[in-house]
């Protein structure tokens, strides 16, 4: 009981330093930037991260994934103490987690993400055909076999609405045999379509990014990995930036992270190569905002 | 004649067996005209209540009797059951039972049950965690809990009779329906279409909940049970296996085609009729096909599910129009003889009329401006769909009309037999697909189809309409600001009823559509108003306020206005919700002086 309004009060003003101190922050900064260590009120500060407790390799409840990995690196940067908030990221995660006020920052979201403020993008990925390395490798949307392989797709389930390979194997004939997996189900999407592809049921499976390579870096070579061409017909991105995200008015946290971004950069460069993240330049015009 | 057993008070469970048993099957349909002992008071769906102490020339007094809290602040949109002089709530979940003494002065709560439902479960409801509340029948309460099990209670003691799982929340699968019961069977459908869920009605036997049979709305024919005597009106539904053959691939295992809305019985013809949700989770593109039995209405037998006929509303539905809508069964003069027909407001935008014995399409006519189709072709039974309304992921399209939630949505009609309209409750949207944004769920980024909805044509986002399916028009319309998302309620005095998502409660003329009162609740109004007569012989009428569903979630599950594309596009749509109503929970119960 103590112990958690001691945990309550901690985080109260853990929050009230983030958002209502600039005079701290700036100190805090100022000390960041010196490297040196900060001291004092800080002691007291909690980063409380809202995560999904079985999706990796983003995150687990044993903190084995590669945005709890991050997770704690801000948290050491921050000198706060890390704490989480577990929720299955689905369909009204955000107005559940921080929409709650039960955590202030998810680690993972694509840049512009509007139900949240955006920090600067970390990386950079995009969607992956997955085969059995003795398989003929497929990158592209336009390959002749596409239609008669069995192929794996994530299905979103929200207004009819489907990730960009969706669409572009509709419409390139892959019809017959794909294969739908749905968020909901006995473990996640990315673990049922691994697992039928390990199995022989799939012959290809089309994962974001860092499931992809995920995957492949635990096959020991038995699985490879093709980032897909967007193809020039479904008007939709096939590749994303990500960010954090916080509250839409918690400037100050976002500024916070934006400068960890940046100062460990390599040190996040090095978490995600550990994951096999496969990875495309930062950079790009419109940095994955909405697009139009 | 309904069975009497609830008043004896026994908790002898082994002789309430064996009344139940000497009584033959249950019945539970036919109630005195003083109650309201299902969804839709009778199995017809019609809404109507044969009291007539209220009427056109009085309702103007109408005035609270009393109120009751009930403890939960989300969707109220469950109908009271009122039988003898108790009444009957079920909330939204955690789905408390609440059984209220109306013969005792305030209402005294004589018993509450709570189910302990999953509340995991909470986070697997698609449109807020409502619940349509109960059925009751030979003593018994049966109703349906969002972790997808079905409960039976005995309605003297509040005591749990059986409890039996019929879904998996894990799979997305919920329950919010209210049951219907036929002679000793309990009947119920799923929720959960856009999440990879495979919808079926299921018969539960009502003395012990054992399931007697469960009728699949996708794959084979053995699954969906379609035998022999399946006659189909139009050519387009014959064939083998239509369930499996109308979807690419292995698709229709999680086709969708879910079962939430009311089910109606003909006891004439001896056929169940209720509608099937839309496909999914796929889109569109990826499964080509009618995509069979989803977005249509099945006729079938209740004692084995057999399907004897079916019509599909929305063939490969394109914008989430779901063909759940109530079936309203009446008997109409139509080309000189009276016809046993199923009236249909589709969200798709049509009133159909169809003859209830064969599924054949008589009239279909727009009661909503519609942009989606051209129009029903009567020879073939099918929908004309524009192809300019057509969705295309990452491309623009605006103006689809209605809108998602559709022309009308859940909320159920009421037919007066004395005017012979049908006063339907229902939205006036639109929506464009304009903008799309960026999507994130499980790890996986998307675009998102960016459903935003906006006022239809008038700029007023509901209206009540009455509607003679003779004439095939509009007698009356009343302009609503928010979408009617209550039920309705006819009575004998010539006065309908209905509440706005502002918390209005109002009673109108049911000739004119006059209005003759209304009465300010405590929060918007999504619930089933009904009907009863007291102990001490008044007529009352009782609705629940609560504002919440899909269309108030802005409220009762605190969505952020600016974000438009939360709860599934409505919210841009409701933004000013918030600054007319709070969240509630609560029974209003009026009479006359």
């Amino acid at each position: 009981m103590s112990s958690r309004f001691h945990d309550r009060v901690a985080r109260g003003i853990g929050r009230r330093v983030v958002r209502r101190v600039p005079a701290w922050l700036r100190l805090a900064v100022f000390a960041l930037l010196l490297g040196a260590p900060i001291v004092a009120a800080a002691d007291a500060r909690t980063l409380r991260v809202c995560a999904d407790p079985d999706n990796l390799p983003f995150s687990d409840r044993a903190e084995a994934g590669f945005e709890n990995r991050i997770a704690r690196l801000v948290a050491v940067e921050l000198q706060a103490t890390l704490s989480y908030e577990w929720q299955p990221q689905r369909r009204g995660f955000v107005r559940r987690t921080i929409g709650a006020d039960l955590c202030d920052v998810v680690i993972g979201v694509p840049s512009g993400f509007e139900r949240l403020l955006t920090t600067r993008p970390y990386y950079r990925s995009a969607y992956a055909f997955v085969q059995p390395s003795s398989a003929g490798r497929l990158d592209s949307f336009d390959d002749p076999r596409l239609p008669s392989l069995r192929i794996g797709v994530q299905l979103v389930g929200n207004d009819l609405a489907a990730t960009p390979p969706g669409y572009a194997l509709a419409r390139h004939g892959a019809i017959d045999h794909v294969v739908g997996y749905s968020v909901y189900g006995d473990g996640s999407a990315f673990g049922r379509m691994t697992s039928d592809l390990a199995a022989g049921h799939l012959d290809a499976a089309v994962l974001w990014g860092p499931q992809a390579g995920y995957f492949a870096t635990r096959s020991d070579g038995h699985y490879h990995v093709a980032l897909v061409r967007p193809p020039a017909d479904v008007p939709q991105p096939f590749d994303f930036a990500i960010s954090m995200g916080v509250r839409r008015d918690d400037r100050a946290l976002q500024q916070e992270l934006d400068r960890v971004i940046a100062q460990r950069a390599a040190e996040i460069a090095a978490i995600l190569d550990e994951y096999g993240v496969p990875r495309l330049p930062l950079a790009r015009a419109a940095d994955s905002e909405a697009p139009r | 004649m309904r069975s009497k057993s609830h008043l004896f008070c026994t908790r002898n469970l082994a002789l309430l067996a064996l009344l139940a048993f000497i009584a033959g099957p249950v019945v539970g349909q036919l109630a005195s005209d003083g109650e309201w002992p299902m969804a839709a008071r009778d199995p017809a769906n019609s809404r109507f209540s044969p009291l007539d102490q209220i009427t056109t020339g009085n309702a103007d007094r109408l005035r609270v009797a009393f109120t009751f809290p009930l403890g939960v602040e989300r969707g109220q949109e469950a109908a009271p059951i009122v039988v003898g002089d108790t009444m009957y709530i079920v909330t939204p979940f955690p789905n408390y039972l609440y059984a209220i003494d109306l013969g005792k002065p305030e209402a005294r709560l004589k018993w509450k049950f709570d189910p302990k439902a999953d509340a995991g479960s909470q986070g697997v409801a698609c449109c807020d965690v409502v619940n349509r509340g109960a059925a009751y029948a030979d003593g018994r309460l049966f109703y349906n809990t969002l972790d997808a099990h079905t409960i039976a209670v005995d309605a003297a003691s509040g005591r749990e009779l059986w409890r039996t799982k019929l879904g998996e929340v894990g799979r997305g699968e919920t329950m919010t329906m209210a049951p219907l019961v036929v002679r000793d069977k309990v009947l119920v459908g799923n929720s959960g279409g856009e999440l990879g869920v495979r919808g079926w009605l299921t018969a539960l036997d009502a003395a012990a909940g054992r399931i007697v049979w469960r009728a699949w709305s996708t794959g084979p024919d053995s699954d969906v049970l379609i035998g022999p005597n399946f006659k189909p009106p139009y050519p387009q539904d014959r064939g083998k296996d239509l369930g499996v053959t109308s979807w690419p691939g292995g698709a229709w295992k999680i086709g969708g085609g879910s079962v939430w809305g009311f089910v109606s019985y003909d006891a004439t013809l001896d056929l169940l009729f209720y509608g099937t949700g839309n496909p999914g989770p796929w889109n569109p593109e990826q499964r080509p096909g009618t995509n069979q039995w989803t977005s249509g209405i099945f006729a079938r037998r209740p004692d084995t599910g057999e399907a004897v006929w079916y019509y599909q509303w929305s063939p490969h539905d394109l914008h989430d129009y779901d063909g759940v809508n109530e079936n309203v069964l009446v008997d109409l003069p139509i080309g000189g003889a009276t016809r046993p027909v199923v009236l249909h407001p589709d969200r798709n935008g049509y009133m159909y009329v169809l003859d209830r014995a064969t599924g054949r399409v008589l009239s279909a006519d727009p009661f909503v401006p519609i942009t989606t189709s051209t129009g029903v072709d009567l020879p073939s039974g099918r929908l004309v769909y524009n192809p300019q309304k057509e969705p295309r992921g990452g491309e623009v399209v605006r103006n689809i009309c209605p809108a998602s939630p559709g022309g009308k949505d859940w909320q159920p009609s009421a037919w007066s037999p004395r005017t012979r309209l049908l006063y339907v409750p229902h939205q006036n949207l639109c929506q464009d697909a304009e903008t799309y944004q960026v999507s994130y769920i499980a790890g996986t980024p998307y675009v998102g189809a960016d459903l935003k909805m906006v006022p239809g044509p008038g700029g007023h986002r509901g209206e009540f309409t009455a509607w003679d399916p003779v004439a095939r028009r509009k007698a009356w319309a009343i302009k609503e600001d928010f979408p009617v998302w209550s039920g309705a309620l006819a009575t004998a005095g010539d006065v309908v009823f209905y509440g706005t998502m502002e918390g209005w409660f109002k009673a109108v003329d049911a000739k004119s559509g006059a209005l003759l009162w209304q009465y300010r609740t405590s929060s918007g109004i999504i619930g089933q108003p009904v009907s009863y007569r007291g102990p001490d012989g008044k007529q009352y009428i009782a609705v629940l306020s609560g504002v919440g569903g899909w269309a108030g979630a802005i409220v009762s599950a605190g969505l952020d206005g600016r974000d438009a594309v939360a709860g599934g596009g409505f919210a841009n749509a409701m933004k000013d919700l918030p600054r007319h109503t709070p969240k509630g929970g609560t029974l209003y119960v009026f009479a006359l002086p």
